[in-house]
């Protein structure tokens, strides 16, 4: 197992360079450059403008400027905001524990929701209870959360008055924290929930007609038992794979719902950033993205081989 | 039903005529059989309905309904809706079901171009993946995962924002919009159709009837369009029936985040975005937008999911 880890490990570094240049190629080729504000302000004349380029290194070969940067990333300097002159790390770290508070949570409250609704679906398949759930969860899965974000404001915060509609960071009181957090882990756990209900059902079912279950029932186990101690073991398996496989979308995923409701976390960073043509913190969260990606996609092989006896990496 | 059947014995009599040595009309076929499945799948069929007429109203409402896009009044701004203005007015006093109609061809005009780009890009790297195999393969394929390793949002939002103003520059704010959104949605989605096709690909080039079509001496483009691909277009189908959905929503989101079409291009999401700052006071601004976008993504995914059952011909109805 170590050996296939370090085998994987040591192949997903060509792929992630590959993304590094991507991106960085992305941010690189497109026309004008980060000083193209001062070309067009009257105060700066050319001259300045070019040597501000040249101390930046801008004015030297692509090649050169990647390796530069690739650099300085690997010696985990990811060059300071242009808008806050802050580290970048440190701001990404800075608005990490809300990322993880409200999207950790609203993940735990979709698969809380999701694995029990899938099961009964699965195991009372074609029932009014299985109807429902696979019409809620095809529903769910088809709505955008920035309408069912929308929704929730207008009806709970406009309408009704219960729940502010602005995350605010600096609310401490344990209510007010909570009440606050509700809408946003709504939007996000019915859109998560959604998807994750049908993969399980749809796990349970190519579980239960295994012989395995049939030997189970005849030697006398009852329904409950069968269920949870045979079937849904096994069927969890793809399932905490696909939740490995999703959770660094989870991050990307929530930007929406972040900039619906000002939830200061890194996708109303990605945003904010965009607006102030940031350029480091922007090429920042696109390479630490696709990191997770690849990273998670490992996690995901790993958990399956070790949860799976039937697969042996060689 | 019955009509059909009672047809269909009609045309038995009519067999009997010396003359029948053509393929009798009531011959069943693959497509007769897909369709007749997708017939019974109630909600593919209220899902094909209502997306029909979604862009049915999309397309001739505008001339029908006759109210200016653009009309600003301000003594009519955020009105609730009403017989004049049946979706109400928006904060510049223009009225919102023009609006939304108009953008709505936008909306699902972005949908289809982007399903074409996404779906051709995907049938070509799978359809030579597939076929050609080796050394070919390999590197399409690496190409492919380090495609699904992008971490799609955020590389849209990052090419659009960089790409906008120059591209915009050459083609005009609206063309140089949509082929941009449309190209980068079609760009950022094709890997899933590869998978698909080059799967099937590599199932169907080994059958017996390629072998003879080969021996026939139809060269490699002949073998890969006229016989397998035919044979690998159902899941083709269906990803392109999901992908439509995939890509509404994704224009909307960019629209929504403020990064897609201008305010003169008033599409779902667009109008979305211009809706949030008056949640409180013109609820309406969000509702009927929205519900639209929901509306087509839903009947888009129930039309996908009834193809998926009507196109898999191991399915006895």
């Amino acid at each position: 197992m170590t050996k296939y880890i370090l085998r994987r490990l040591l192949t997903s570094i060509p792929t992630l360079i590959l993304i590094s240049m991507a991106v960085f190629a992305i941010v690189a080729l497109a026309p004008g450059d980060p000083l193209s504000g001062l070309a067009t302000n009257p105060d700066v004349p050319a001259s300045v403008r070019l040597t501000i380029l040249h101390q930046m290194g801008l004015d030297q070969p692509l090649p050169i400027r990647y390796l530069k940067w690739a650099e300085s990333w690997l010696l985990g300097n990811w060059g300071y905001s242009f808008g806050s002159h802050m580290a970048v790390t440190r701001l990404l770290l800075q608005r990490l524990p809300t990322d993880l508070w409200v999207l950790g949570s609203s993940y735990l409250v979709a698969v809380l929701i999701a694995i029990p609704i899938g099961v009964i679906s699965a195991v009372r398949q074609y029932s009014l209870q299985d109807q429902v759930a696979t019409t809620f969860a095809f529903i769910g899965y088809s709505l955008p959360t920035f309408f069912t974000g929308i929704l929730m404001i207008i009806v709970f915060s406009v309408k009704l008055h219960w729940l502010p509609f602005i995350y605010n960071v600096t609310v401490h009181d344990p209510i007010g924290v909570l009440k606050q957090a509700i809408m946003p882990v709504a939007v996000l756990a019915l859109f998560q929930s959604a998807s994750l209900t049908r993969f399980v059902r749809s796990s349970m079912l190519d579980n239960v007609a295994l012989d395995y279950v049939r030997t189970a029932r005849a030697k006398g186990l009852a329904q409950g038992r069968v269920i949870r101690r045979h079937v849904l073991r096994n069927s969890l398996i793809p399932v905490v794979t696909l939740i490995a496989l999703q959770l660094p979308g989870v991050f990307t995923g929530a930007v929406v719902t972040e900039q619906i409701f000002r939830v200061p976390g890194i996708g109303s960073l990605l945003i904010a950033s965009l607006q102030n043509s940031d350029t480091p913190v922007l090429m920042a969260i696109a390479f630490v993205a696709a990191i997770l990606v690849v990273l998670f996609n490992l996690v995901a092989d790993v958990i399956y081989g070790t949860l799976d006896p039937r697969i042996r990496y060689g | 039903m019955a009509s059909t059947r009672s047809n269909g014995v009609a045309r038995i009599g009519a067999l009997a005529a010396p003359a029948a040595l053509e393929r009798p009309r009531y011959a069943r076929t693959l497509w007769g059989d897909a369709w007749r499945r997708f017939r019974h799948h109630r909600l593919a069929m209220a899902g094909a309905a209502t997306f029909l007429l979604l862009t049915f109203g999309c397309i001739v409402g505008p001339f029908v309904y006759r109210m200016p896009i653009n009309a600003i009044d301000f003594g009519h701004s955020m009105s609730p809706p009403s017989a004049a203005h049946p979706f109400g007015t928006n904060d510049l006093g223009q009225d919102m079901l023009a609006r939304v109609l108009y953008g709505g061809r936008i909306s699902i005009a972005v949908g289809f171009a982007a399903m074409l780009t996404s779906i051709t890009l995907g049938v070509l790297v799978g359809a030579v993946a597939g076929f050609f195999g080796g050394h070919v393969d390999n590197l399409l394929m690496r190409i492919t995962d380090m495609f699904l390793s992008f971490p799609g949002l955020v590389l849209l939002l990052l090419i659009v924002y960089l790409f906008h103003d120059p591209i915009t520059r050459y083609l005009g704010t609206q063309v140089g919009t949509f082929v941009l959104i449309v190209s980068v949605i079609g760009i950022l989605n094709w890997m899933p159709t590869a998978r698909l096709v080059r799967a099937g690909f590599l199932a169907v080039k080994e059958k017996e009837f390629v072998e003879a079509a080969r021996s026939l001496g139809v060269g490699p483009i002949g073998q890969m369009a006229r016989h397998i691909l035919p044979n690998v277009l159902s899941p083709v189908i269906v990803a392109g029936t999901l992908s439509v959905a995939a890509a509404i929503l994704l224009e909307s989101t960019l629209s929504f985040l403020g990064y897609g079409f201008p305010p003169d291009v008033p599409t779902w999401g667009r109008l979305l975005f211009d809706a949030q700052n008056y949640l409180d006071l013109a609820p309406h601004m969000a509702l009927f937008p929205g519900i639209m976008i929901c509306l087509a993504i839903l009947s888009i995914n129930y039309v996908g999911d009834g193809l998926r059952d009507a196109l898999d011909p191991t399915r006895v109805f």
